[in-house]
C-alpha cells in the first residue's frame, strides 16, 4: 500500500514538472504557432547556468530563478523580435510558417545546444540543494522535491491568473484565436507574439532551474525534454494551461507507474500514448 | 538565345551527370582505400536527402522518419547478415522499410502538416525505446556486431542503391505520378476532386522512399561492426536529410545531391577534429536557409544565371 502511494506522489511531483514545461510550449506553439523544437535547449541552459552558479559561486538555485527567468524572458524576445518576426513575414500562409518555424526552430537548438556542449562538455553535473528527507503520508521525498513540485504549481497559477486578468493576458488570448483580426482590434501583435515566445522560453529556464535541484543535468539533455513537452502538450491540448497541468500529471503517473512494473518500458509508454493520441484525438483531452 | 545554344545548354546537364556517373562507376579501379571510404559515406547521405526529398519535395509534408527506416536497415544487416549473403540481406532491409512505410503511410493518412512531423519524429523514438528494451529483456544484449564487408563491396552496393534512387526520382517526376503528388503539395482538396487518389499515391510514394533508405542502412551497418538502438535509430539521420535537401533545394533532384555532398564533406573534415563546432555551422546553415534561401542552392544558382544572362541578352 505504502509502495503504491510512493509511486503515486512520484508520479505527481515529476508531473508538476512536466505540466511547467509543457505550458511554456503550449505558448509559443499555440499562440506564436512556433513548434519550438528548441525548447529544451532553454530548459538545459537554465539548469547548467544554476549548476554553474551554485558550484563555483555558491548563488543558491532559487536566486538563480530571478535571474535564468528573465534573461530567457529577453533571449526569447529576442529571437522572435529577430528570426521569427522575418520569417512570419516572409512565409506565404500559416501552415508554411508552421513548417518553416519548425525548421528554424531545429536551426536554433542546434547552435543552444553546441554551443553549451563547447562550453560545459558533454559531463553530467549534478549538485546537492536541499535534499533533506521529508515524510509524506508515510513515505519519504527528499525537500527539494516538494518545494519544485510547489513552486512549478505557483508559477503555473499565477501565469493563469495573469492571462484572465490582465490587459495583455487579454491581448495573448485574442492572438491565440486569430491574430489577424486581434492585430485589427489594436493588438500590437508582433509585440505579443514576441512575448509570448520570450515566455515560453521563461518558462523552459525557470523549469530547467527546477530540474537542476532534483536531477542530473548535461547539454544534451534538451531534446528529451523537448519531446515530453510536446506530447503533453498534445495530451492536454493546445494553448489550454489546465490541459497542460491535466496532461503533464498523467503522463507523470503513466511514467512512474509504468517504471514500477517494467522499468525499461515507461519511455515506450510516453510513446504509445503520443501515437494513439495524433491518430484517435489530435486535439487533446481539453482542446478547442 | 540562338536554338543552337538551347541544344548545347540542353545537353550540358545530363552529359555532366553521366561523367560523373561513369566516374563513380569505376571507383573502386584506381582510388585509394580512403577515397572509396569517403565517397560510401557521402553517397549514403546523398541517398538519405534524395529519398526523404522524393516524397516530402512534392507534396510538402515534413517526415521525419528517415531514421526509422535507416534503422531497420541496419538491424536487418545486423540479424540477418551472418546467414544471407550481402545483396539479399539489402533486398531485405529495404522490403522491410518499405513494409514498416505502408503500414505508417495508412495509419497517418488523415495528418496534416504539423502533425506528420511530429507523428514520424515519435514514431522513431518510438521504435528506439522498444527494441532496446527488447534487446536487454529477451536477448540480454544492449548491443549487437554485424558481419564485416570489403569496403570495395560496401560501395558497389551503395552506389548500385544510389543510382536506382536517381532513376526513380527522374521517372515519377517525368511521370502522371509526379504531377499528381504535386498536386497534391499544391492543395490537397483539389488534388482529391481532380480525380487524384491523393491517400494511395501518398502512401505508395513514401513507402517507395523507405526502400532506399532501409537499403542503405543495411550497407552502412556492415561498415559500423557494431550497432546499438541508440546508433541505429538516431534521430540525427533524419535531421540531417532534411537540412542537406532544403539547403540544396528541393525544387530540383540536383539540389538535395548537392546539399547532401557539401556537408557531407564538411562532417568529414570537421566532425572528428571540432564536433561541436560542425553541428553550430549545421544550425547556422538552417536557419540561414529557412531565412534567406528558400529554394536552396540550386534556386539560389538559377536566380544568379538568369540574372546573368538577362544583363547579356538585354538590349544595349
Amino acid at each position: 500500500m505504502t509502495k503504491i502511494l510512493e509511486v503515486l506522489i512520484t508520479g505527481l511531483l515529476v508531473g508538476g514538472l512536466y505540466a511547467l514545461i509543457s505550458v511554456g510550449l503550449s505558448l509559443q506553439y499555440g499562440v506564436a504557432r512556433i513548434l519550438n523544437i528548441s525548447h529544451g535547449e532553454f530548459i538545459m541552459l537554465g539548469a547548467l547556468i544554476t549548476w554553474t552558479l551554485y558550484t563555483a559561486l555558491g548563488i543558491s538555485p532559487l536566486i538563480s530563478l530571478v535571474i535564468c527567468g528573465p534573461s530567457a524572458l529577453a533571449l526569447g524576445f529576442l529571437i522572435h523580435r529577430t528570426l521569427f518576426k522575418r520569417l512570419l513575414a516572409s512565409s506565404a500562409s500559416p501552415a508554411v510558417f508552421e513548417s518553416n518555424s519548425m525548421l528554424a526552430a531545429f536551426g536554433l537548438m542546434f547552435i543552444l545546444q553546441n554551443i553549451a556542449l563547447i562550453i560545459w562538455r558533454a559531463d553530467t553535473r549534478a549538485y546537492s540543494y536541499l535534499s533533506i528527507p521529508v515524510h509524506v503520508l508515510g513515505t519519504l521525498f527528499g525537500a527539494n522535491r516538494l518545494l519544485t513540485f510547489g513552486i512549478a504549481l505557483v508559477i503555473g497559477l499565477a501565469f493563469y491568473l495573469f492571462l484572465h486578468l490582465t490587459r495583455t493576458g487579454k491581448a495573448i488570448r485574442a492572438a491565440a484565436q486569430d491574430p489577424t483580426t486581434a492585430g485589427l482590434m489594436g493588438v500590437n501583435i508582433n509585440h505579443v507574439l514576441a512575448l509570448c515566445f520570450g515566455l515560453g522560453a521563461a518558462m523552459a529556464a525557470v523549469a530547467g532551474v527546477l530540474i537542476s535541484m532534483c536531477y542530473a543535468v548535461t547539454a544534451v539533455m534538451g531534446l528529451e525534454y523537448t519531446v515530453i513537452a510536446i506530447i503533453v502538450v498534445v495530451l492536454g491540448g493546445l494553448g489550454s494551461i489546465p490541459g497542460s497541468f491535466l496532461g503533464g500529471f498523467i503522463l507523470g503517473l503513466v511514467g512512474s507507474i509504468v517504471t514500477f512494473l517494467e522499468p525499461g518500458l515507461a519511455l515506450v509508454a510516453y510513446y504509445v500514448i503520443f501515437v494513439l493520441l495524433l491518430l484517435i484525438r489530435p486535439t487533446g483531452l481539453l482542446g478547442r | 538565345m540562338k536554338p543552337g545554344n538551347l541544344n548545347l545548354q540542353r545537353m550540358w546537364g545530363p552529359g555532366l551527370a553521366f561523367v560523373i556517373l561513369a566516374l563513380l562507376a569505376t571507383l573502386p579501379l584506381y582510388a585509394s582505400a580512403y577515397s572509396i571510404i569517403l565517397v560510401t559515406d557521402i553517397l549514403m547521405f546523398v541517398i538519405l536527402a534524395l529519398s526523404w526529398a522524393l516524397f516530402s519535395a512534392p507534396t510538402g509534408y515534413i517526415s521525419l522518419a528517415p531514421a526509422a527506416f535507416f534503422g531497420v536497415g541496419i538491424y536487418t544487416s545486423a540479424i540477418l547478415g551472418r546467414q544471407l549473403p550481402l545483396p539479399l540481406v539489402v533486398f531485405l532491409g529495404g522490403l522491410i522499410s518499405f513494409c514498416l512505410a505502408l503500414l505508417v503511410g495508412a495509419l497517418t493518412l488523415r495528418l496534416r502538416g504539423i502533425y506528420f512531423a511530429m507523428f514520424t519524429f515519435g514514431l522513431v523514438e518510438l521504435i528506439k525505446h522498444f527494441w532496446l528494451w527488447y534487446e536487454i529483456k529477451f536477448t540480454g544484449t544492449r548491443g549487437r556486431f554485424v558481419v564485416v564487408v570489403d569496403q570495395q563491396t560496401i560501395y558497389l552496393i551503395m552506389f548500385t542503391i544510389f543510382v536506382l534512387l536517381l532513376l526513380t526520382t527522374y521517372l515519377i517526376r517525368r511521370s502522371r505520378l509526379g504531377l499528381a503528388l504535386r498536386s497534391i503539395g499544391e492543395c490537397e482538396e483539389a488534388a482529391a476532386h481532380i480525380g487524384v487518389n491523393v491517400n494511395v499515391l501518398k502512401t505508395l510514394t513514401f513507402a517507395l522512399s523507405a526502400i532506399f533508405i532501409g537499403a542503405a542502412g543495411s550497407v552502412i551497418a556492415t561498415r559500423w561492426t557494431y550497432v546499438d538502438p541508440y546508433i541505429a535509430f538516431n534521430p540525427l539521420y533524419s535531421f540531417m536529410a532534411v537540412l542537406m535537401a532544403i539547403f540544396g533545394g528541393i525544387g530540383h533532384p540536383y539540389g538535395p545531391i548537392l546539399g547532401a555532398v557539401i556537408f557531407a564533406y564538411l562532417e568529414e573534415i570537421l566532425l572528428t577534429r571540432f564536433p561541436y563546432y560542425y553541428m553550430l555551422i549545421f544550425g547556422v546553415v538552417l536557419i540561414i536557409t529557412v531565412l534567406y534561401l528558400p529554394e536552396g542552392l540550386i534556386g539560389l544558382m538559377t536566380k544568379t544565371r538568369k540574372r546573368l544572362a538577362g544583363g547579356q541578352d538585354a538590349p544595349a
